[in-house]
Order: structure tokens, then C-alpha cells, then sequence
């Protein structure tokens, strides 16, 4: 695929499996308005790999069965391929325990798991801290925690007219007080590409006595991710933007803290006894995950973290930043273009995110999709965000595992004949 | 350039996405009305100064792409003038325009807008400016917006 960066990237028996990667998602082999097509839309979803497809039939074709209650041959067999999927799970996080990891439907999901789970142990004096970076999905859950208690929410500022600066770290002292309970912060935007000092700001809420709640929906499946070196409580995350199915994610909690939390949906599943007074509840994850799970796609889930850890996470994070890196460049050099985010050199990773003052993300996206490049624009559900950057949408490239080089020139000629159409360059 | 896009971007659409008309706000306005299309971020915000059930003036202001802009505009020439129940079949050949891209026998400048019907997710630009207009019109303190949503 990209013989000149791979050679810099990949060595030994990893560089096989690179230079095929594109010959593993079949989805990439597809004209669109008869060019090839260009998927430079991986924030908002990644594409399966031929063995996430297959681990997800193979399921359905031979073990499809209920898990848990059953004693058959094929629940059995589910209840094994479901309950390895977490320990798969667990692994490629580095968690402790595989019952640290909660299925949920997505990173949307888990952080509502943890918010109102949270919430019920709030009261009014006790602060939310989140940032002014956040996804709706890491903001509004916590604007709901603090309604619902009586908590105030407060933010870590965001610095520079383009969010050049990131995180205002040096605030954080002033908000990071004893009275911050929670610490909910992204790990990589979706907006700006940014990388956060993850670790830093785990360390930070931890001496404080908060609680830390990683975003990791953009960082999952772009580079290593270790739950227990970065201190963190809890990180939620999607199966979709990793190579999994969508439908399926993760909330990882730790053990000590999932056991003293309260269950937030209840039925079958996530009890103990019940009699027609009450019941009690299964410890952690069970407790979490009341009803039916998703049983297949947290298989296929697994097969995505397989897949990913033959391809190396840390050539993952190498290549995806590489992209970023080379979009950044070619992309400064349009005339106009306001580019968001840490500046060239800066730790962006997967992703560039644009404007231009006379012409809008969505005519650059429905321009770019007739030359076969699929980008996304608008407010990437972080319209707090884009009001005090001064914008209403931007539109936005985003990398994955099979782009290439090439792509990013197809995307600077597609927008170079946009800009001229409206009489911008 | 495919036929589709070139439909799409008529030069119509192009002149007024780049010479916005009554483009600002009115003083002198005593209806306004705001529109948002929340998927895109698109704004529009619609004054109107009536005179009687006339419309006597008409000016909007906002953001969002040239599709949406350049409709407010030409909606602002179109819609001058005329009578509330008059804006309403006038949309209703809009809306008919855009989502059909069948035109009308006589001759409007409306028709420029036919080729959104070939892009499904563009309708609600075209007819953003016109749902403020049709709020403001009403006396709906509401904003209008392209999405039903509730708080
Ligand atoms: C940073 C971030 N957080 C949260 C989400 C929400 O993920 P999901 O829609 O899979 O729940 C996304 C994806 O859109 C995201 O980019």
C-alpha cells in the first residue's frame, strides 16, 4: 500500500500483513460515481476486515444460541464465545479481570451507564468536570448527572482561535479541586484530532479523589490502549470505530468500583435471587448487562482486537499519525483553509478537520462524493465547541488502517477543483 | 463535473449563494423568525415588516451552504409583496420543485432549485429560509426547524 511510509513504519513479519491491508476489507473495493472509492470518513465509522465479517457469520452459522442460562451443546458454545470475547476484550485494554468489561451498545451508551450510575452518588456542592472539547455523547450524559443531583458541571478551557492549544492544563489546577468528583475527558478529539495527556490528567483526578472517565472512541482503535498504565477508572468505547461490528462497545470500569455501583437497567440476566419483594444483584459485569446481550457482535468484536494486534497497535498509532501529519501539510497550502487543531509537529492522530470562509462542509462533502471521496461535515455532534471556535461546521478527513498516501492527494485535487468552482482559488 | 452536480449548482444558486439578496437585518422589522437545520448546523434567520397581511419588506441573515443560503435569497425576491396564503402555495411549488424536480409550466426562477431532488439529504437546505418565513408569517415564536425534536 504505502511502500515509502510502510518501510519507515513496519519491519519483520508485521510488513506482510500491512502491505495486504487493503485487499482485507472487501467494502474498499467499490466505485463510487464511478471513481474509486476514497473512505476518508473513519471517525465517524471504520470498515470490516474480511475476519470481522466472517467471525460474525461463523457465529450465526454454527453457535448462535442464547448465553448464560443454557445447558445445550450450542449455549455452551455461546456462552464460551461470548465470555472470550471479554477476556479478548480485557486483554487489549490490559485490564486486570475480564469482569471489568461491561458490553454495552457503544461509547454512547457507557458513559450513560456511568453517568446515571454516578449520579445516584452525587450531591449539590460536588463538581463535574469535563472539557470544552467533548462529544455531545461525553457532555450531555454529565449535563443530565448534574440536573439529576444537584452537581455543577464545570470545563477544562480549550486554548487558541483554532483549539491550536488544546487542553488549558494550567487551569486545571484552579477547577481540579477536592470537590470534583468526576473527570471526564476525551482522549483524542473527534473534531480537532488532538491527543490528550491522558495519563496526566488520570494522575491529575485520581490526587483529587475524582473519579477519571476516559472517551476512548477515537483512540481505540488507532494505537495502544492500557487501562491500568494510565490510571484510569473508567473508558468507554465503540466496537465500530475499531473494525467491529456497530451495536456493540465497552465500558471499562474497575473491579473495586463496579462492585460498589449500582446497577442502572435491571431484569433477567443481572440477578442473584428474586423473590416478589426484590432481589439482589450479580456482582459486576453481569450486573451491568441486564437482558440478552449481543452476543455475536461482541464475537466479532474479538476477532476486531485479533486483527488489529497482528496489524501492531503501536504501527497503527505510527501510520495513523503519519496520514494526519501529511494531510495537515498538503492541506495548509490551500488558499483560505483554516485548519483546527494542534499545529504541523503537534500530537494529532487519524484526523484533519477544516474550513473555509466562502465555501461550506457541505457542499465540499457533496462536491469531494462525486470524485468518490467520502468526508464528513458539520458540527461532529460538538456544536459547543465549534460556537466558541466561531464556526458552525467544518468539514473533516479522517484516517484508517488502509488509506494511503495516494488518497490524500485524490482529497487536495478534488478540493482544489471546489475552491476553483466557487470562485475561491 | 457530473450532470447531477451541475444541476445541482445552477448559476442561478452560484449568483445568489455569492450576492446574497436582502441579505442583513431589518430594522424597521415587526415579525423575525428563526430557522435551524440541526444535522448541518445550517442557520437562518428571517425579518419581516408587514403591512397589513403583506409582506413590505423582507431581509435574512444566517450561515450554511450555498444551497441554503442562495434559496433564503431568492425566497426573499419571491415572496416580496405578497400575502401569507400566497407565500404558502408558493412553497408548496417549492417544496413540489425540490423534491420532485419537476418545473413549472411558467417560468420561475424557482426552478433552478429542481436538482436538489437528486440529493435527498439537500432538500432541507432549500427550504430552510422558507420555513422561517412561514413561522415568522404565523407570528410562531417557535423556531422552525428541519428536524422534530423536543427538549
Ligand atoms: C469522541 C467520541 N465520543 C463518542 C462518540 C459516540 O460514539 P457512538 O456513537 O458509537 O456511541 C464518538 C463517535 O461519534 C466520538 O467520536
Amino acid at each position: 500500500m504505502n511502500p515509502a511510509l510502510h518501510s519507515a513504519l513496519v519491519a519483520g513479519p508485521a510488513a506482510d500483513r500491512w502491505k495486504n491491508v487493503r485487499a482485507d476489507f472487501p467494502i474498499l473495493h467499490q466505485d463510487v460515481h464511478g471513481k474509486p472509492l476514497v473512505y476518508l470518513d473513519n471517525a465517524a465509522t471504520a470498515h470490516k476486515p474480511r475476519a470481522v465479517i466472517d467471525a460474525l457469520v461463523r457465529f450465526y452459522e454454527r453457535d448462535n444460541s442464547n448465553v448464560h442460562r443454557g445447558l445445550h451443546a450450542l449455549s455452551m458454545r455461546a456462552t464460551d464465545a461470548y465470555e472470550g470475547a471479554r477476556a479478548r476484550v480485557a486483554r487489549f485494554i490490559n485490564a486486570a479481570d475480564p469482569s471489568e468489561i461491561i458490553f454495552t451498545r457503544g461509547t454512547t451508551e457507557s458513559v450513560n451507564l456511568v453517568a446515571r450510575s454516578v449520579a445516584a452518588t452525587l450531591r449539590p456542592g460536588d463538581v463535574i468536570l469535563c472539557t470544552e472539547m467533548e462529544h455531545h455523547s461525553n457532555l450531555v450524559p454529565w449535563q443530565q448527572a448534574a440536573r439529576a443531583s444537584g452537581a455543577t458541571l464545570e470545563f477544562v478551557p480549550v486554548l487558541g482561535t483554532d483549539a491550536e492549544g488544546g487542553l488549558d492544563l494550567a487551569a486545571l489546577d484552579a477547577l481540579l479541586t477536592p470537590h470534583v468528583k468526576v473527570f471526564a475527558f476525551t482522549h483524542i478529539s473527534n473534531t480537532l484530532g488532538c491527543i490528550n495527556p491522558v495519563a496526566e490528567l488520570c494522575r491529575r483526578a485520581r490526587a483529587v479523589g475524582a473519579l477519571s472517565v476516559i472517551d476512548a472512541a477515537q483512540s481505540i482503535g488507532h494505537g495502544p490502549l492500557d487501562v491500568r498504565a494510565l490510571g484510569a477508572d473508567y473508558v468507554a468505547f465503540s466496537g465500530h470505530k475499531m473494525c467491529g461490528p456497530t451495536g456493540i462497545g465497552v465500558l471499562y470500569g474497575r473491579r473495586a468500583l463496579l462492585d460498589k455501583l449500582a446497577p442502572d437497567e435491571t431484569g433477567g440476566g443481572m440477578v442473584v435471587t428474586v423473590d416478589y419483594a426484590g432481589a439482589k444483584w450479580k456482582p459486576a459485569p453481569e450486573r451491568f448487562e441486564a437482558g440478552t446481550p449481543n452476543v455475536a457482535d461482541a464475537v466479532a468484536l474479538g476477532a476486531a482486537c485479533d486483527y488489529l494486534d497482528a496489524l501492531g497497535r503501536p504501527e497503527i498509532a505510527r501510520h495513523d499519525e503519519a496520514l494526519a501529519a501529511l494531510a495537515y501539510e498538503k492541506l495548509s497550502a490551500l488558499p483560505g483553509i483554516r485548519l483546527l487543531g494542534p499545529r504541523a509537529g503537534g500530537a494529532r492522530r487519524g484526523l484533519v478537520s477544516f474550513a473555509f470562509a466562502d465555501v461550506h462542509a457541505h457542499d465540499i462533502v457533496t462536491f469531494a462524493d462525486e470524485d468518490g471521496v467520502a468526508l464528513r461535515g458539520g458540527h461532529h455532534c460538538n456544536q459547543p465547541l465549534m460556537r466558541k471556535l466561531g464556526l458552525t461546521s467544518t468539514t473533516r478527513a479522517s484516517f484508517y488502517v488502509y488509506n494511503t498516501e495516494q488518497e490524500i492527494d485524490v482529497l487536495v485535487a478534488s478540493l482544489r477543483r471546489i475552491l476553483k468552482f466557487f470562485g475561491s482559488a | 463535473m457530473s450532470a447531477d452536480l451541475s444541476e445541482l449548482y445552477q448559476q442561478v444558486i452560484l449568483d445568489h449563494n455569492k450576492r446574497p439578496r436582502n441579505r442583513g437585518k431589518l430594522p424597521t422589522a415587526n415579525r423575525v423568525a428563526h430557522g435551524d437545520n440541526p444535522t448541518c448546523g445550517d442557520q437562518c434567520n428571517v425579518y419581516l415588516r408587514l403591512d397589513g397581511d403583506r409582506i413590505a419588506e423582507i431581509s435574512f441573515d444566517g450561515s450554511g451552504c450555498a444551497i441554503s443560503q442562495a434559496s433564503a435569497s431568492l425566497m426573499t425576491t419571491q415572496v416580496k409583496g405578497r400575502t401569507g396564503p400566497e407565500v404558502e402555495s408558493l412553497y408548496r411549488q417549492f417544496h413540489h420543485i425540490v423534491t420532485s424536480g419537476e418545473t413549472p409550466d411558467e417560468i420561475s426562477d424557482l426552478a433552478a432549485f429542481a436538482g436538489v431532488h437528486t440529493f435527498p439529504a439537500r432538500i432541507k437546505c432549500a427550504t430552510l429560509g422558507w420555513h422561517a418565513t412561514l413561522n415568522a408569517l404565523k407570528g410562531d415564536a417557535a423556531d422552525a426547524t428541519t428536524e422534530k425534536h423536543t427538549d
